[in-house]
């Protein structure tokens, strides 16, 4: 605290960070009380890009909400896919042929490490650095361009369907992987040499923004955040879905709470998803990419269903009600950001204002999930 | 005094390495294309906005105006205006429009369509500035030289004529008898209208 602060000539401003600002990552607006250069408290303001995603999860049928789902983290919207088709296939009791659960994960895992790419770049970014975000986005092109050439979009997928997935991948899109793979791994520690070893870097993230572990618990903060808070958390592990048991591959955990700390755990999670995708593909199995008999017009019986997925920034889980007709009752979407961020105004009091900016970042929050 | 030093070593080394990469990377080949000069090739997977399939056959579209693309359309894009036409078999498509400023390119109209009448095109050249420009009729886009008439079947044709005049004399003698009925109706009232006068007189 600034030596203002504690004096009784307290005197503090109103600043509004957003709803436009580069450094929200969005329509985020941040309405901040500063005591000079120091925060003293920060409150998010939610709402700009609220689109109503679980109302209209209500009032559309099962098939028809598709599209939405890859419209609330459009950066790594196959996690989003896989979560509703595992909803839903667990609601109607649907079995899923093998083939369509490995292409699943192969290509959320892609999505992914294009997504802590974004991240990284974007990242680096909003500290002042520009050179690394153009390095990223080299390597997320050859991502994008491969899951395009097999779902037909490049961010906003409506991929999976009930009971496997939209088309087979080809051997193009196999030897294409493969070849990403072996030019992707040598860049991971071109980046540690060209970022994370950098002085000004280390100087603007370790120690900044510490998150502990109960305050994680507090906010219900997951993902990066919790998991660079020391805490070993992830569905894959802890609440297996789909093959992710079948396949090897460990889960970076850092203990030092810092922003740092969160940035290498994407960092790490990017090298793990490599063994992933090597993994799976290594053991494709052959046969359908589509459960035989799915009906059209899905009507899952009555009940009450849940389903969670590690997502790139947390565990998303989605939670329906099912009445017995063709849409929902109730459906509720629970995203990671919304959590990630509400720790922000704890986290950022007494913080300075650039730091607590490299630590919104660290949280790496995308809005338009955050407001569903 | 030692720590200052320090920083300024380290702050150097990183620079060095960090420039070490940007020169090798300054020397590689630019892998961005000079966007209006060169062009991406597209996948063939690639979702543009839908299409009517041509039939190679009859070089006209299968659509047979169910409607079901129209059904399973989330956000209400397409509509589908069909007709029946004499001697030609099933509904006649006579306009296909799609409002793609509302498509979110899901793909539930492409699975729903039975006869497999529409996909994907791989258009993406369609910037504009004006909303109209995304209200495509995609029957006009399959013919864009005009719309060919649809085959008329002779034998159909003169199948539906002998229908229609048996409908219409079936008609016609319905209505007859209808009229006999109604005659017959009237009649009794009549009399009894007649008794009733004659009761008051």
């Amino acid at each position: 605290m600034s030596s203002l602060a504690q004096s009784h000539l307290r005197e503090t401003f109103e600043l509004n960070i957003g709803p436009q600002h580069p450094a929200t990552h969005g329509v985020l607006r941040i309405k901040v009380v500063m005591d000079g250069e120091y925060i003293d408290r920060a409150e998010p303001i939610l709402g700009y890009i609220h689109r109503m995603h679980e109302k209209m999860g209500e009032n559309r049928t099962w098939n028809q909400f598709w599209p939405n789902m890859g419209r609330l983290d459009y950066l790594s919207a196959m996690a989003y896919n896989h979560c509703y088709a595992g909803l839903m296939e667990r609601a109607a009791g649907i079995e899923v042929p093998e083939r369509a659960e490995y292409i699943r994960v192969i290509t959320a895992e892609l999505n992914r490490i294009q997504s802590h790419l974004l991240g990284f770049g974007a990242y680096i970014m909003d500290l002042g650095g520009f050179t690394p975000l153009m390095y990223a986005m080299d390597e997320r092109e050859q991502i994008l361009d491969l899951l395009e050439s097999v779902t037909g979009s490049r961010l906003t997928y409506c991929y999976f369907r009930f009971g496997g997935v939209y088309n087979d991948i080809d051997d193009d899109f196999i030897t294409g992987t493969r070849a990403f793979l072996k030019r992707f791994r040598p860049q991971i520690p071109m980046y540690h040499k060209l970022v994370t070893g950098n002085a000004i870097l280390m100087d603007r993230l370790i120690g900044v923004g510490p998150v502990s572990a109960e305050m994680c618990r507090k906010y219900g903060a997951t993902g990066p955040v919790l998991r660079g808070s020391g805490v070993n958390y992830d569905i894959r592990r802890n609440e297996p879905y789909s093959v992710y048991p079948e396949l090897d591959f460990d889960i970076p955990v850092y203990k030092e709470c810092d922003s740092m700390a969160r940035y290498m755990v994407r960092m790490d999670e990017m090298v793990q998803s490599c063994r992933i995708i090597e993994n799976a593909l290594n053991k494709l199995p052959e046969g359908p990419v589509m459960a035989e008999k799915v009906p059209k017009a899905l009507k899952p019986p009555n009940g009450d269903y849940h389903y969670a997925v590690e997502a790139a920034r947390g565990t998303f889980s989605m939670r329906t009600v099912s009445d017995g007709t063709n849409t929902s009752y109730r459906m509720r979407l629970r995203s990671p950001t919304y959590s990630n961020v509400s720790l922000f105004e704890e986290a950022s009091r007494g913080m300075l204002l650039s730091d607590a900016l490299a630590f919104l970042g660290s949280l790496d929050p995308v809005i338009p999930e955050m407001d569903r | 005094m030692s720590g200052y030093f320090k920083d300024i070593i380290t702050g150097l080394k990183s620079l060095a390495v960090g420039l070490q990469i940007t020169n090798k990377e300054f020397l590689t080949k630019p892998i961005t294309l000079l966007y209006p000069h060169e062009s991406v090739k597209m996948y063939p997977r690639y979702r543009g906005h839908i299409e009517l399939v041509k039939d190679p056959e009859t070089g006209m579209n299968s659509c047979i105006c169910c409607g079901m693309c129209e059904k399973g359309c989330p956000s209400g894009s397409i509509s589908v205006k069909s007709e029946k036409r004499p001697g030609v078999k099933g509904k006649v498509l006579t306009a296909y429009i799609l409002n793609f400023t509302t498509c979110s390119l899901c793909g539930q109209c492409v699975e729903n369509c039975k006869p497999g009448a529409i996909r994907f095109s791989n258009e993406y050249n369609l910037a504009s500035t004006r909303r109209e420009d995304y209200i495509f009729n995609l029957l006009e886009k399959l013919h864009p030289e005009g719309i060919p008439e649809p085959e008329v079947d002779p034998e159909l044709l003169k199948k539906e004529l002998e229908k229609a005049e048996a409908a219409k004399k079936a008609a016609a003698a319905k209505k007859e008898a209808a009229a006999k009925q109604e005659a017959a109706k009237k009649e009794p009232a009549k009399e009894g209208g007649e008794s009733k006068a004659e009761e008051k007189s």
